[in-house]
């Protein structure tokens, strides 16, 4: 009795220190909702059922991810292990020492024809920090029931209120807003980011935002946008591609989307600086495995972003629920990146405090 | 009984003096009192006060700048911006070994961010910079050493020199980078004894060389005659274009004289930006009015508080009134009524205050159905203030009710049945007897909402558009997208002090004592 009793408890025992050496947790920080799901279904779920040792703990913080790493690295326990961000972010977590520098070659797999990760990537590596993932764009949706056989062709119908009556959202931040309000007042694309350098462009870019003001309903959270074109609060008004996508396509609302000067952006992945030994060896090969050529492609099955890998798009197939081909709602299409707006990311990193300090006071005058 | 046992101090039973005994007994009831509040103490001083004091430091923190650039700042101390001059050259030079430490621990960046809040393009300049710094031409210096005597580099050599007592003494500048360089080595865990000696070791002790005069007394080394007669003709590099060619910044006045208003560790830069002011060469002025927000905020903050607290005194007044009069059992119905919100979380509060107020929302269906409201014209009741103050007047409301009728409750029926008695009418019963009463409740309960709405940041973003946000905002804002946590910090340690100012203003002509929470 006695002897197996104790046999017992030494298994069991055993059997615990077998399975905490075994089990790997891994943290992964993303924006959670349809964004996360397509991670889960592209990336997670074939990772573990390869790796049936590691165990995906999904955290949906992106949105807060500066403050909190920030906020974990000053208090020197940084409980993530990867976190995905928007490039500027990335930047921003680079500067501040917050996430590690990565040598792309090194740490990623090539293309299967054998081009280097960082040619593939090509110009989407936009810091060291970063691993680029999707290419997304913000861009403008609209009422087609409000705007009847006249359906906007160009960006600047947001500007447009006499043809185009009624609110439109935009987003409550100067980025993307100061661009499109230069570009409608005449500014050649080009030259954009030469006259938002100036006080006087600056100001230029406001004025032209002036006029709508009283017209726009300004949105902070990603899903606000879809939800006013639902309701018919706004007859237009900018989000991500991915979230028009699938408010047109998944929910059959009478909405379309403007392909002109929709910019260009990007969200990937950083690995949190100061991570132990062990856990980034643990990082490192999920991150050879989720951003394979092949994965990046399978992602766009779940939502309409378009891989960051050149060697991607050729594989990109049809929607995994919807069965509709994917590529002619991607970004990357050539059709749709006929008229793209390249985001700077210096210029922001850059101009960011001061153009931003300038747009709130602005906003709050009335 | 003697005469000296009368006169002889009270003693306790058990032969001590009784004052001493009784003080002793006192200490130990404190003590266990003190022990008994000892956990919720340390609770309070952890997670409340320590932040606090957290954040009211890091409102003038600025030990940043003088970290990160010890020789810069040193060097720029006998600088002056006024006289329109760039610095010295040894300014230029500082910067060389400051930046190039900087670069290697990655720490360049966050200056660079945090210079740029007080001067737009210094981030970029500074992560451009420190991507070069390591690749200046004092390669040429390091080539002109080892022509001369190839020992130099041997890093054997650099070791046993530092090694000398004459080292620090006769080589300041390059004995001071020196020991930057070991921290740097141990950092990376590398050994000084392989590693090649970077450029910057090699131009600190040609700076250090040519300061020497031809005919000084050599410290004993043997190298030392020949080697500081030949860096006499050394091709010198000049570092101030080696600055410029990477970014023609360093050369602008601007740069320099924010980095030199900025070098001290506490700064009162934070508090002048959170009052729309800046620190210029000129001194404090304020900042142009394209720049100008918080003061708008902080004035907006306050009065929109005072509305949201007022319409709750008139909201709850009424409610607190019936419920305090009603039996027992209809009244804590109603009370689970008014607690019913709390169960429901704030978020969800505040967007089912959208769906009603929005342009095409319930209210404004129910309006154009009856034909009160055009149905082009429906009204606008979100995204302003209007509507903020209406979702935070029903979410705070109870926080009002609560304590009015806790004092309500108390206030005994037969006074104003006494005020009848004796003549008064209804209204004169009511407002000479009954409401004086009241007022301790409506005292804790506008104090209570008050100070809770001027910290409400999520249904001011929700429903109040651009006229309805709040200092917090803000706030949130600077702490998770800006990362500018020195003006959060200060703006929050002066929404801290308008707090305790209208506490105190309260209690002067209120009186605290007249708080009462139930």
């Amino acid at each position: 009795m006695k002897l197996s009793k104790s046999l017992l408890v030494g298994g069991v025992v055993s059997l615990f220190a077998a399975t905490a050496v075994l089990a790997q947790d891994l943290t992964i920080v993303s924006w959670g909702g349809a964004y996360s799901a397509s991670q889960q279904k592209a990336y997670h779920d074939p990772y573990m059922a390869k790796n049936p040792d590691v165990n995906i703990i999904n955290d949906e913080s992106s949105a807060e991810a500066v403050a909190k790493l920030r906020a974990m690295n000053e208090a020197g326990n940084v409980t993530w292990d990867l976190v995905d961000v928007v490039a500027s972010d990335a930047l921003r977590l680079c500067d501040e020492g917050l996430a590690m520098e990565v040598d792309h070659d090194k740490v990623l797999a090539k293309a299967p024809d054998g081009t280097d990760a960082s040619d593939d990537f090509g110009d989407l590596i936009v810091s060291e920090c970063f691993i680029p993932q999707i290419v997304y764009s913000t861009t403008v949706g609209y009422r087609t029931d409000a705007v009847g056989d006249n359906p906007p062709t160009d960006i600047c119908a947001l500007f447009d209120t006499k043809t185009f009556p009624g609110k439109r959202a935009l987003e409550k931040r100067p980025i993307n807003n100061m661009e499109w309000a230069l570009l409608c007042d005449g500014v050649a694309k080009d030259d954009v980011y030469d006259v938002l350098e100036t006080p006087a462009g600056q100001e230029r870019a406001l004025a032209k935002l002036d006029t709508i003001k009283d017209d726009v309903i300004w949105w902070s959270a990603g899903a606000d946008t879809p939800q006013l074109l639902a309701d018919g609060e706004v007859v237009m008004g900018s989000t991500y591609n991915g979230r028009l996508f699938s408010l047109i396509e998944e929910q059959d609302q009478p909405v379309a989307m403007l392909w002109d000067a929709q910019v260009f952006d990007l969200d990937g992945w950083i690995i949190p600086a100061g991570l132990p030994e062990d856990r980034k060896k643990a990082v490192m090969d999920y991150l050879y495995f989720a951003t394979d050529t092949q994965r990046l492609a399978d992602q766009a099955k779940y939502i309409s972003y378009g891989p960051a890998r050149a060697s991607s798009a050729p594989l990109v197939g049809k929607h995994a629920e919807l069965g509709i081909e994917m590529a002619p709602h991607m970004p990357t299409d050539p059709k749709n990146a006929q008229n793209t707006f390249l985001y700077n990311y210096e210029f922001w990193a850059d101009y960011r405090d001061d153009i931003d300090a300038k747009f709130q006071a602005w906003l709050v005058r009335n | 009984m003697n005469e000296s046992d009368a006169n002889a101090i009270p003693l306790a039973a058990d032969g001590r003096p009784l004052e001493q005994s009784l003080q002793r007994a006192l200490r130990r009831q404190k003590l266990r009192a003190l022990m008994l509040i000892a956990p919720l103490l340390a609770f309070v001083m952890l997670t409340f006060i320590a932040p606090i004091a957290d954040m009211l430091y890091r409102s003038v923190d600025n030990r940043i700048v003088s970290e990160t650039l010890p020789r810069t700042v040193a060097a720029l101390s006998s600088w002056d911006e006024a006289q329109a001059e760039l610095p010295d050259r040894d300014v230029f030079d500082a910067l060389y070994f400051d930046l190039f430490f900087a670069a290697e621990y990655k720490i360049h960046t966050r200056l660079g961010s945090r210079l740029n809040y007080q001067q737009t393009g210094v981030s970029s300049l500074f992560r451009k910079t420190g991507r070069r710094v390591d690749r200046f031409d004092t390669d040429e210096i390091t080539e002109q050493f080892i022509a001369l005597n190839p020992q130099w580099e041997n890093p054997e050599f650099w070791v046993s020199l530092s090694r000398d007592k004459q080292f620090a003494q006769q080589l300041p500048t390059t004995a001071s980078v020196w020991q930057d360089w070991l921290k740097l080595l141990a950092h990376d865990e590398k050994s000084v004894a392989e590693e090649q000696p970077e450029d910057l070791l090699y131009y600190a002790l040609y700076l250090d060389l040519s300061q020497i005069e031809a005919g000084q007394q050599s410290p004993g080394f043997d190298w030392w005659a020949g080697t500081t007669a030949a860096v006499k003709n050394f091709t010198p590099v000049d570092m101030v274009a080696q600055f410029e060619k990477t970014d023609e910044d360093w050369l602008s006045m601007d740069v320099w004289g924010v980095l030199k208003r900025f070098s001290p560790t506490v700064t009162e830069g934070y508090f002048l930006n959170a009052l729309d002011m800046q620190k210029t060469a000129e001194g404090i002025q304020s900042q142009p009015e394209s720049l100008q927000i918080y003061k708008i905020l902080f004035v907006r903050t306050m009065v929109m508080s005072l509305v949201i607290m007022g319409s709750c005194i008139l909201l709850a007044y009424p409610v607190a009134y019936l419920l305090s009069n009603l039996p027992m059992r209809k009244a804590n119905l109603i009370l689970i009524l008014v607690l019913l919100p709390f169960w429901t979380s704030l978020l969800v509060r505040t967007s089912a205050w959208k769906v009603l107020l929005q342009q095409q929302g319930v209210i404004n269906d129910l309006l154009v159905w009856i034909g009160l409201v055009d149905d082009a014209n429906r009204l606008v009741m979100m995204n302003n203030q209007f509507g903020t103050i209406i979702a935070m007047t029903h979410i705070l409301l109870p926080f009002m009710i609560l304590p009015m009728y806790s004092v309500m409750r108390t206030i005994p029926p037969s006074y104003v049945r006494a005020a009848k008695s004796l003549g008064a009418t209804n209204w004169t019963a009511f407002w000479r007897v009954y409401f004086p009463q009241s007022v301790p409740g409506i005292g804790a309960g506008s104090i209570l909402v008050f100070i809770m709405s001027i910290g409400y940041y999520i249904t001011p973003a929700i429903v109040g558009g651009t006229q309805g946000i709040f200092i917090s905002n803000r706030i949130a804002y600077h702490i998770s997208s800006s990362l500018n946590w020195g003006l959060a910090s200060a703006l929050g340690a002066i929404l801290l002090i308008l707090v305790l100012v209208l506490y105190w203003l309260y209690d002067k002509y209120v009186g605290i004592d007249n708080l009462k929470l139930g």
